[in-house]
This record gives C-alpha cells, sequence and structure tokens, in this order.
C-alpha cells in the first residue's frame, strides 16, 4: 500500500511540471496561471514531493526563514513583497506560524498599488480575526481607500470591511460607507450594503440611525444590492419583529415577483429564479407571520404557490421547500397549507436520497409536536432509519423519538438511545444524548430499578464530560424524594444495592463523576440495606481510596461518606485502618479529612449529632450577620483589640495619611463619607455604614443565601472542599454481617436486559414482523386519543419522579441554628458545628433556638456561649483570632426574617392588588395588567431594589368563588435568570381576594430589551391557561453607583473597555449639569461630580457590574465616553442615552 | 456560514475561510477532527453532519473535499448548493478547474470566494455579476504589469 503511495507521489512533480506551462484548455488567453519559475510555484512542488511530515516542516521552516529576512529588508520591492505574502499564507495554510508576516501584509494593503494592494488585504483577510489588535494599523488604508475614485480600490475597501473590522473605528468609516449607498454602481452599493450588515452583527448601536437607508437598498432597483440587504433585515427582525410586520406586504411582493420569473435571468440557478434569495424572503416570513394571525394571511398565497411552483427534481428545489414548510408551520396555521406541507414532508422521508431523507427527518422533528399523526403515518420509515449504517440519520431518528416519548415507550426508546450512546464516540453528542436520556428517565421512568440502571448507564458512559447538573439533579431527587416515603426507601435502597454490585468488581474504571454519585448515595443511604455489614462497604471505600486513578476530590467525596457510615457503626477496623493510613498521606487535603474523622471517632455523640440521618434536604438559615459572635466580638475588644474598619476605610485613611499630591484625574473634591459602599461595603455586615435602616436588609441577605442554599441542594453541602457536615443519624447501628446478594444490575449489563416485549418477539419472526412489533411499541399511545401525552411536556400525570416543590418545605426551621454556624463555615467543619450538635444533645433550650426570629443575637451568643465545651472553646477563640477586629464596634442586627422579604413566599392580601408597605418604600413602577381571563386578572409590579429587580405579580380573584391550584409559572429565557424557583403555587385563592409572588431577576446575558413570558393555570371548573410576557429593559437593571471622585479615578483607569460618541444636545437642556440631571433622572446614573464643562457619572448593573461615564459639552455638542469591564455595557447605556436625550 | 475548508483526499488543507474570530489553536483543531471525520465517512453518507453544535455540509468533487459549517437552523440543501455555485464558478475562471488549479493558484481561488461570499453571507448569486468584478481586478492587474503604472494614474487624478 505504502508503495503504490510512494510511487504516486514520486510521479507528482512531474505531473506538476507538465501541466504549468499549458495551464489547461482554459487558461491561454484568460486568467494568469502561475509560471513554473515562481518561488511558490517550486515551493508547492518541492511540498508535495516530499514524503514525510518531518521533511516537510524542514523545507517550511526554511523557507519561513528566508521569507522572515526577506520581507524585513529594506530593499525588497513591494512587488517582491506581494510574491513573499503569497508564499506565507501557503505556510499558514499547511499549519506554521507566520505571525512576523502580518504587519507586512497591513504595509502592503497600504503602499501597494492596485495589483499588489489585493495580495495585501486578502493577506489581511485570511490572517488577522476581528478582535485582532494590529487591524487598528488598516483603519487609515480602508478610510484614503474608500475616498479613492478608482472603483476596484473602493471596492476592495468595501469588501475587507465587510469581513473584519475593528468595532470600536466604526464611527471612522461609517458616513464614508453610508456615501456608498447611493454610489452609481451597483456592485459598490451592494457592497456597502454587506459592510452595514456586518456593523450591524457586530455592534447594532452604531447603525440605528440608518434605518431608513435599509428601507432604500430594499427598494434598490438592483436585485443584488436588495439581496444584499434582506441579510439586515432577517437579522433586525429576529430581534424584533414586531417593529416590521409594515414590511410583510413589500417582503410577500417581492417573493411574488421572484417566484413569478420576474427577475433578470442571470439571477437563475438551473433555471429556477434566484433560489437564494426565496430562501431569504421564507425565512423572514417565518418570523413576521409566527403567532400573528394577521401578518399570516398575508402570506398564504404566496406560499402555496412557492410550493407549487417548486416542482422540478433538483436539489435546489428541494431546498426551496423544505423552507417552505418550516415557514408554513412557524407561522399562524392554515389547515390546507398544513395538509400540502405535511404531503412534502412525506416526499422527503420516503425519497431515496439520502440527503432528502435526512432533511425529512429534521422536518419530522420540528413538526412532531404539533402533528403527531405524522409520526405514526411514517412510522416504518423511522423504524428503518434507526437502524441505518449513517449514524447521523440514527441521531435525528433517535431526535424524533425523543420528542415523542411517553410513559409507554419510554424503556424502548430510551433503551435505543442508550445503544447509540454506547457507539458514539463523540463528545458533543454524548453529552446531549445522556442528558435527554436523563431527561426522559427522570420524567417517565416505570419504576425505580429501570431507573436507577438507566441513570447509571447514563454515570459510566457519559461520565465526566456529562453536564454537571445531571448528577445534581439525580442526587437531589434521591434526597428530597416523593410524596411516598416508602417508595422513597424503595429507591434510594435499590440505588444502594447497585452501586455495591457495581464497586464489587475489581479493575473497573468508573467516571469520577459517577463515583462521586455513588460515594454520596452510600453514605447517604447505605444503612437502608440493613442485610449489609457497614464494615464491608467501608471496606470497598477504603478500596476506592487506594486507587490511583480516584482524582482528589472524588476522594474527598469518598471520606464524606466513610465519615457518615463510621458515625453510625460503634467501632470499625477499617476506619481505625483508613485513619493510619491516610494521617502521614501527602495529599494535605486527604491528611485533613483523616484528621477530622480522627477526633469525630474520638467522640461518638458528637459525631451523630453533626451527621444527621436523611437531613441533607432540611433547609437553613443563614445568620450573614454573624450575630452569634458578638459575644466573641465583645470579648475581644474589652481585651484591648482594635475596632475593625471596612476595607474602603483603612484604604481611604491610608490614602489620606500618605497624600501630599494627587496626580490622579477627578481628584478635586473629597467626600468623606462612606460612599464606596455601592462597590465594596454591600455585604460586609460592618457596623459602620449601616445604621438601623439596613438591618433589613442584611437579613434579606440571609435569606437570599437561605435561599440559594436551598437551590443548590445537595451540590452546596458536599463541595469541592469535602463535607460541611450538618447531618443527625438516629438510625444506629446494624451489625448483621451478612454479604451483599445484590441482583448484581451492573451498568454495562444494561443493554443486555432490554425491557421491550418486541424483542422477544423478534428472535421467532422474521425481520418484517420484527420492525411492526418495534413500531407497535415504540408508537403505543400516539393515537388520536393520546394528543395530549404526545405533547410530552404537558403530561405531567405520568411524571414518575416529579420534584417536589419546593415551597411546601420552607417552613422547617428545624436546622435554623445550624445554618448560622454555617455561614461562619470558613473556620472549618470541626470548629463550627460544634455549638450546635451541643445544643442538639443538650436540648435545654430548644425552643428559643428554633425560632431565630424571635431570638436576639444575645440569646444567641448566650445559648451558644452555654453550650461550648471548654475545651473547644479554647480551639474556636485560637481559630478567631484573626476574625477578631473583624467584628469590633459592629452594633450587628437581629435575624429577623420577615415573611415579605422572602421572595418564595406567596402570601396574600387585599383584593386591590397594592404593594406591602416595605416595599412601596422603595422606586417602584406602577401596577400594571398583565393578563386576564373571566375568573382572574394578572397584574405586574416592577420593584427596583437597590440589589436586584423584583417582579411582583399579583393574582387577583374576581370569582365568587375560590380558585384553586393557580400556578404561576416563568418560562426560561436566555437573557434573564429568575432567583429560585421559576414557579409560584397558591393552593387556593379565595374568592374577591388577591395572592402575591415575589421573584427577583438577574440579567445573565446583556441586551437592551428583552422579555420574560410565563402563564398561570388555575382550576376553577375546568383547567385553565393564561399566557403572559413581561417586557424588561436594561435599564430595570442599572443603579446609581455612589463613589467619590477619587475612586472614580481610580476606577477608570483600571478598566478598559471604551465607547465614545457625540451626540447633539437637545436645545431646552443646553448646560452640562441639565443635560447630567436627565441622565441622573432617566436612567439613574449617579452623578458624582462636575467640573467647569465636564461631568463624570457612575452606575452599575446588577449585581455588580460598573460602568462609568464621563460627559463633556462643547457648542452644542455632547461628548460621551463610557468604560467598563464588560464590552457590551458601555454600547446598551450609549443607545440609553441617546434615547433619552432625544427625548427631552 | 461559520466557515469553509477545502481539503483533498489525503487531507491536505486547500483553501480555510474562516467567518468567525477564533485563535489559530482552534482552528488547527477544528481542521483536523472535521477532515478525520469527513475523510472517515463513507461516500453514500449522508453530506450533512452535526458536529459539536454545528452542522457541516460536505461534498466532494474529483480529489477535493469542500466543507461548509453553518449554524443549525440554516438550510443544509442550499448551503451544498453555494458549494456547487463556487465549483462552477471556479470551473468557469479556470476553464475546467482541477485541484491543481487551485493549489497553484490559491490565491485567485480567494478572490472569487470573497466576491461570492462575504462575511459568511452569499453576496451575490449571478454568475455573470461575481466573474465580471473578478475580470474587472484582474484587468487592471494586468495593466498593473505593464510599466505604466496605474497607481500613478489614480494618484494623478
Amino acid at each position: 500500500m505504502s508503495d503504490v503511495v510512494e510511487r504516486t507521489l514520486g510521479v507528482l512533480p512531474a505531473l506538476l511540471g507538465q501541466h504549468e506551462p499549458g495551464a489547461g484548455p482554459g487558461g491561454a488567453g484568460g486568467p494568469h496561471r502561475l509560471s513554473a519559475s515562481s518561488r511558490l510555484g517550486s515551493l508547492i512542488r518541492n511540498i508535495t514531493a516530499l514524503t514525510s511530515k518531518h521533511e516537510e516542516e524542514k523545507l517550511i521552516q526554511q523557507e519561513i526563514t528566508s521569507l522572515k529576512a526577506m520581507v524585513s529588508a529594506p530593499t525588497t520591492s513591494l512587488r517582491l513583497m506581494k510574491e513573499c505574502m503569497v508564499r506565507l499564507i501557503y505556510c499558514e495554510m499547511l499549519g506554521y506560524e507566520s505571525s512576523f508576516g502580518y504587519i507586512h501584509a497591513i504595509k502592503l494593503a497600504q503602499q501597494g498599488n492596485l495589483l499588489e494592494k489585493r495580495v495585501g488585504y486578502l493577506a489581511v483577510s485570511l490572517f488577522l480575526h476581528e478582535n485582532h489588535e494590529l487591524l487598528l494599523l488598516l483603519v487609515n488604508t480602508v478610510v484614503k481607500d474608500l475616498q479613492s475614485t478608482n472603483l476596484v480600490e473602493v471596492s476592495m475597501a468595501l469588501t475587507i470591511v465587510s469581513q473584519i473590522f475593528p468595532r470600536e473605528m466604526i464611527p471612522a468609516v461609517l458616513p464614508l460607507i453610508e456615501d456608498k449607498l447611493q454610489h452609481s454602481k451597483e456592485i459598490i452599493r451592494r457592497k456597502a450594503v454587506q459592510a452595514l450588515y456586518k456593523f450591524y452583527l457586530i455592534a447594532p448601536n452604531q447603525v440605528q440611525h440608518i434605518h431608513d437607508k435599509f428601507r432604500k437598498a430594499l427598494c434598490d432597483r438592483d436585485v443584488g444590492v436588495m439581496a444584499a440587504s434582506l441579510h439586515i433585515y432577517l437579522e433586525m427582525i429576529k430581534e424584533n419583529s414586531s417593529g416590521y410586520k409594515d414590511l410583510t406586504e413589500s417582503f410577500v411582493i417581492i417573493l411574488k415577483q421572484v417566484v413569478g420569473g420576474k427577475l433578470p435571468i442571470d439571477f437563475n440557478y438551473h433555471s429556477v429564479p434566484a433560489p437564494w434569495l426565496q430562501i431569504q424572503l421564507l425565512r423572514i416570513l417565518g418570523l413576521l407571520g409566527k403567532d400573528d394571525p394577521r401578518t399570516s394571511e398575508l402570506m398564504y398565497d404566496v406560499l402555496e404557490e412557492s410550493l407549487r411552483r417548486a416542482e422540478i427534481n433538483h436539489n435546489i428545489t428541494y431546498a426551496i421547500l423544505f423552507e417552505c414548510v418550516q415557514t408554513i408551520y412557524t407561522i399562524y396555521p392554515k389547515s390546507e397549507l398544513l395538509e400540502k406541507a405535511a404531503k412534502c414532508i412525506g416526499k422527503f422521508v420516503l425519497s431515496p436520497q439520502i440527503n432528502l431523507k435526512y432533511l425529512g427527518l429534521k422536518a419530522l422533528t420540528c413538526v412532531i409536536q404539533q402533528d403527531p399523526n405524522l409520526a405514526l403515518e411514517h412510522q416504518m420509515t423511522i423504524i428503518e432509519c434507526l437502524d441505518h449504517p449513517d449514524p447521523i440519520i440514527k441521531r435525528e431518528t433517535l431526535e424524533i423519538l425523543y420528542r415523542i416519548t411517553n410513559g409507554h415507550n419510554v424503556v424502548v426508546i430510551v433503551q435505543k438511545m442508550l445503544d447509540y450512546l454506547k457507539e458514539t464516540k463523540e463528545e458533543y453528542a454524548i453529552i446531549t444524548l445522556a442528558g435527554k436520556i436523563a431527561e426522559l428517565a427522570e420524567k417517565y421512568a416505570p419504576n425505580n430499578e429501570w431507573f436507577i440502571q438507566t441513570m447509571n448507564a447514563v454515570f459510566s458512559v457519559g461520565g465526566d464530560v456529562l453536564y454537571p447538573d445531571i448528577p445534581n439533579n439525580f442526587l437531589r431527587l434521591l434526597a428530597e424524594g416523593f410524596d411516598d416515603g416508602k417508595e422513597d426507601k424503595q429507591l434510594r435502597t435499590y440505588a444502594v444495592r447497585s452501586y455495591l454490585a457495581l464497586l464489587e468488581e475489581e479493575n473497573v474504571f468508573y467516571p469520577q463523576k459517577f463515583l462521586q454519585v455513588m460515594s454520596w448515595v452510600l453514605g447517604e443511604y447505605s444503612s437502608l440495606a440493613t442485610d449489609v455489614d457497614p464494615e464491608t462497604i467501608l471496606t470497598r471505600l477504603h478500596n476506592l481510596l487506594k486507587k490511583t486513578f480516584v482524582t482528589s476530590e472524588t476522594k474527598a467525596w469518598i471520606m464524606a461518606a466513610v465519615t457518615k457510615i463510621a458515625s453510625r457503626a460503634s467501632f470499625s477496623k477499617t476506619v481505625d485502618k483508613l485513619i493510619q493510613e491516610f494521617s502521614s498521606s501527602l495529599d494535605t487535603c486527604m491528611r485533613q479529612h483523616t484528621f477530622e474523622l480522627k477526633h469525630l471517632c474520638e467522640d461518638k455523640v458528637l459525631m451523630k449529632g453533626l451527621l444527621p440521618f436523611d437531613a441533607s434536604c432540611n433547609d437553613m438559615v443563614v445568620d450573614a450577620s454573624l450575630s452569634f459572635l458578638d459575644e466573641f466580638v465583645a470579648e475581644g475588644l474589652g481585651q484591648g483589640a482594635a475596632p475593625y474598619k471596612p476595607h474602603h476605610q483603612r484604604q481611604e485613611e491610608k490614602l489620606s495619611q500618605e497624600k501630599a499630591l494627587n496626580f490622579e484625574p477627578y481628584g478635586l473634591s473629597f467626600a468623606s463619607s462612606v460612599s464606596s459602599s455601592g462597590i465594596a461595603g454591600r455585604q460586609s455586615p460592618t457596623g459602620l455604614s449601616f445604621g438601623s435602616d439596613t438591618s433589613g436588609n442584611s437579613t434579606e441577605m440571609g435569606h437570599k443565601e437561605t435561599n440559594t442554599l436551598k437551590l443548590e441542594g445537595v451540590r452546596k453541602l458536599w463541595g469541592k472542599e469535602g463535607y460541611l457536615p450538618k447531618k443527625e443519624s438516629k438510625v444506629g447501628k446494624e451489625d448483621e454481617p451478612q454479604t451483599v446478594s445484590c441482583s448484581s444490575l451492573l451498568a454495562r449489563r444494561v443493554a443486555e436486559t432490554p425491557v421491550s416485549k418486541s424483542d422477544q418477539v423478534s428472535s421467532l419472526s422474521e425481520e418484517e414482523k420484527e420492525k411492526q412489533q418495534l413500531a407497535s411499541t415504540l408508537f403505543v399511545g400516539l393515537g388520536s386519543n393520546a394528543n395530549v401525552s404526545l405533547m410530552g411536556k404537558v403530561d405531567l400525570s405520568t411524571q414518575k419522579f416529579k420534584r417536589k416543590s419546593k415551597v411546601d418545605k420552607a417552613q422547617s426551621n428545624e436546622e435554623a441554628l445550624n445554618m448560622q454556624n454555617s455561614a461562619a463555615s470558613d473556620f472549618g467543619p470541626l470548629v463550627d458545628t460544634v455549638p450546635i450538635t451541643k445544643e442538639d444533645c443538650d436540648g435545654d433550650k430548644h425552643t428559643t433556638l428554633r425560632k431565630p426570629s424571635l431570638c436576639s443575637s444575645d440569646t444567641v451568643g448566650e445559648t451558644l456561649q452555654s453550650v461550648k465545651k471548654p475545651g473547644l472553646d479554647d480551639k474556636l477563640s485560637d481559630s478567631r483570632l484573626s476574625p477578631l477586629s473583624l467584628f469590633a464596634d459592629s452594633n450587628i442586627e437581629i435575624l429577623q426574617p420577615s415573611p415579605s422579604s422572602q421572595c418564595e413566599n406567596a402570601n396574600k392580601t387585599v383584593l386591590l392588588p397594592s404593594l406591602a408597605e416595605e416595599l412601596e418604600e422603595l422606586p417602584h413602577s406602577e401596577v400594571a395588567e398583565l393578563c386576564q381571563s373571566d375568573a382572574l386578572a394578572l397584574y405586574l409590579c416592577k420593584v427596583w431594589k437597590d440589589d436586584s429587580l423584583l417582579l411582583v405579580v399579583f393574582v387577583s380573584n374576581k370569582n365568587p368563588s375560590a380558585l384553586n391550584a393557580v400556578n404561576v409559572v416563568f418560562e426560561k429565557e436566555q437573557h434573564f435568570q429568575i432567583l429560585e424557583s421559576p414557579a409560584c403555587q397558591f393552593p387556593v385563592i379565595e374568592a374577591q381576594s388577591v395572592g402575591h409572588c415575589q421573584k427577583c431577576v438577574r440579567m445573565d446575558k446583556l441586551c437592551t430589551q428583552g422579555v420574560i413570558s410565563g402563564f398561570v393555570n388555575y382550576q376553577s371548573e375546568m383547567e385553565t391557561h393564561l399566557e403572559f410576557s413581561i417586557p424588561l429593559s436594561l435599564l430595570d437593571f442599572i443603579r446609581p453607583m455612589k463613589m467619590t471622585t477619587e475612586d472614580f479615578g481610580k476606577l477608570w483607569l483600571s478598566l478598559s473597555n471604551d465607547v465614545k460618541q457625540n451626540i447633539k444636545m437637545p436645545s431646552s437642556q443646553d448646560s452640562i449639569s441639565a443635560a447630567l440631571s436627565v441622565l441622573h433622572q432617566k436612567l439613574k446614573l449617579h452623578i458624582v461630580d462636575i467640573i467647569g464643562n465636564e461631568g463624570i457619572l457612575a452606575c452599575q448593573l446588577l449585581p455588580s457590574v460598573p460602568c462609568l461615564l464621563h460627559c463633556r459639552t462643547h457648542s452644542g455638542m455632547l461628548a460621551l465616553w463610557f468604560r467598563s469591564p464588560c464590552s457590551a455595557l458601555p454600547d446598551g447605556l450609549l443607545y440609553q442615552c441617546q434615547k433619552v436625550m432625544e427625548e427631552s | 456560514m461559520q466557515f469553509m475548508l477545502l481539503f483533498s483526499r489525503q487531507g491536505k488543507l486547500r483553501l480555510q475561510k474562516w467567518y468567525v474570530p477564533l485563535s489559530d489553536k482552534e482552528k488547527k483543531k477544528i481542521t483536523r477532527e472535521l477532515v478525520q471525520t469527513v475523510l472517515a465517512r463513507k461516500s453514500k453518507m449522508c453530506s450533512f453532519l452535526e458536529w459539536r453544535d454545528l452542522k457541516i455540509v460536505y461534498k466532494r468533487y474529483a480529489s477535493l473535499y469542500f466543507c461548509c459549517a453553518i449554524e443549525d437552523q440554516d438550510n443544509e440543501l442550499i448551503t451544498l448548493e453555494i458549494i456547487h455555485r463556487y465549483v462552477e464558478l471556479l470551473d468557469k475562471y479556470f476553464g475546467s478547474v482541477c485541484e491543481l488549479d487551485i493549489i497553484f493558484n490559491f490565491e485567485k481561488a480567494y478572490f472569487i470566494l470573497d466576491e461570492f461570499l462575504l462575511g459568511g453571507e452569499v453576496q451575490e448569486t449571478s454568475k455573470k455579476n461575481v466573474l465580471k468584478a473578478i475580470e474587472q481586478a484582474d484587468l487592471l492587474q494586468e495593466e498593473a504589469e505593464t510599466p505604466r503604472s496605474v497607481l500613478e494614474e489614480i494618484g494623478l487624478t
């Protein structure tokens, strides 16, 4: 074989040589072919002649060295430089470093004549990307070429701008490019539109003002220009379809003309008129017509015509048909069209051409939830595709099955998915597929065994590439359980047994994530398997610890499990052995864990209190103000320790001491107030800036932490740092030595034990029958009566593992005190949990402690003090020496959770929606109606709290009777995140009364405008479903940021993202202070200082992204200069500034 | 479109055009992975490929593979036709194009591509117009090669 290759390669140079001079039939007279003698030609030929990678490397290195010398020699002519660039492009394509030539490419574009310039631009476009710093050097050249009278130069400049251009330099070329929109040559107009499209993509705000010019481009007499403008429209409509509904008719007319063959024949492609244009238009129409019956009405005709006209059997017509079908299914449905589209999908699915078949499947995937009958119609094809030799077809088929899964067919479908999962090597496929399997398993699992086995398979195949929330959710599900205690126990016991069986095997490698899951479950629930000796489990875990492939993170999980199991056994040889073995381990983490374990083992009572059984779901309240340390702080102060000063105060003092001359900008005034709390002080529980009114605030912080703790659940407790103990254990010792006789349902064996009936039949009957059988198992429940379950997501009743709602359990404050301590968990798990444990055991002050809202910090402190053991007390003060100064002069407020500050809390007030008193004082919007039905109305009020945006939704029952089971659910949106759970439940809302729920919202991805949608459903006579959407703007998340001029100066220098823009000042506000006060009022920017005709402002995007603004007025213009660590934020704010200045 | 790659049956890269900013390291990794994956596929298999979160559309012409990466919601078939149109353009320009034409004149192939696709979007679908633009530039190029410098001419105007 290699011999053949060698010979072929040997012949190649000769071949190339022959080919060169003649240059093929078309070459003569036409375009130039490179002459045989050129350097590039010989380079390529030499490389082709080489046989090994090593030789190639050597040759290219040589070439690069000579190129390096040549490009940097001042004598090199531009013509030679052009040659060099071409060779350099070639070297780079082969994967060799050629960055030394980048700057010369830019130079060539700048200095060369047309021919050289062309190569220079090409090299730049290939070498650099749009964030490359050298690109700035090109801007001047581009500006010069744009102003050239030579068409080719202008066109080259526009070409490069449309490919790569530095975002911040757009203002420099924008006016020039706008001019080009009126150019007489259509090619220039077209490229100018294309360049604006590029600008729109990278900085939409910069081209906001030229939207009317886009319209002109859309009406251009040249088809090419019009087609180019569609790119921009597609993007803009994607962002905001409602703003362009008026153009629907124009698009329809254009499409009609195209389909009707009214365009020049040049634009035909295989005798189909302008297919690219058609597809672009179809896509735009789809976006415009979505959920909008009136707009959709306008396009039915043309869509039908498109379907009808596309009849030639060629790829290009299929491409149009496919787009048509997608559009028809996206817009407001019309039954006749849907029928035709469905027929069309059939054509695709049944096509012998594999590409069309794939697209058919893809189309089915999209529409299957709208039209389940299509799946039934094509079930045989789907079955065939399941065993298709091409994995891509298989994957798409699985995607269809995933969408039609219900309680009846889940076993078969998941089996098919697992089969694929085991075959595939591609990481991305594994991640997505494993996620889907886990989702289906959780939703539709027929029984516990199946669920655990399936998840085992997911973990062992998916392993460490899985999304981390899969194992987390799984553990949470186990921990939270369902409403049926017996069922819970069964599931957990089964999990324990299956893991023990898995661990029994020697020399099997499991992914780290899986081992972590196993060790958590074993640690928590191994005592449920009463017939298993804890010693056996400990031995297994011990063995694992000795394995080299186990990472130290996993070891921490295992150690936590060992600790938990040890707490339930009176004495264990294995534990002793383990302590001995690892207390001299080189791994410091391991040593630490071992040390902890050793000390805990010495005090069994303490250990049991510390590690309660099955308490992972209990809620915690965190006392963020650390009030329980008051005593300690007072003591420290009494002994003469210095009072604590927050960081910024220390900084300020230090500065004022050092200060002789201030060279920093904006150092004019020197406010001494504690104003930088916006940055640093907000969360610090110091008494300095927190008067009595902020105490409510700190309580709130505590609550928020509680909520996040709840949310994160399992993960938080057993994190990287190991185990933050807080369990109780009442289930004492089981010491029945018995070997495990588990059903040994191993993950790897899942494949062999499919529960499908079809497989049993298949062995005896012929292939056809087998497929029929499979079809019946797969498509069960897809009949006409089963429409509901088809919709998958709506099918709640069959959900097996529905997560318990968190609201139910909010009231468990059993562990309230635990939590207070875990706030101080930095001090290490050992020390910090001691007091509670004692408290738990003693129990004498239980009643006061259980209600943290009632006890003052003093009592808590006292209680803590009283229950501390003297020995441990010493340890405590030892380890807390350093924080001593921390709380010195703090008058920390007491934890007082008021019900309304709990965002989760869904409580009721009187009928007329009005805000709770404490919210009323905060800035808030009007209460506006969201949606309304006969029975109920939804109102919304936005409360702009200092640290978050709070949405308060009022559900008002207008009925004379009570409404049951009212659920308000917010949908997930990519830009925003709803803290805590996205749903709110009211078991009952009395007649004529109002329930309200509050949600904190955070902006995850920056956008100027967005929408959170959601729905409310409730039970009156029948179940009713009502949708609503809440528009949110960037401004909802902007808060003033208080700071001194000096802080401003410092922060300004440290920030890198710049945006500058001049805007016209409205005549009503010609002074700087007037303009700034507009910004202050409308945008909530904090005015830091005004000096002459300059002003500085500061604000922050919640939670804490600062943005600084410097303004200067000159001759009726306002020069804005933004800086922020977040690159998109200045753009967003600039846009808002422009808007408010125009409005005012 | 995110990027376009041309490579030979031996896995040698012949042309690369990236429409998204990526580091050199990433580009190399993507190229290596994709070339391997595509070459491993049998001729009867589907021309589309799900790869990471992208769709890969590829087609083989003689010994050359043309390979485009598009987003999930893009139309695969029309991308296939984009490839075909590009090959047609090359063919018309070079006159029955072969791999060697592209190897030795890759910069010309890039020029044609830039006239056809700009910034990842189809710029001009009329074959005539694309070639007209290229020829115009070529014409100037010829003049430039003659002693009379075009730069001078332009510089004066």
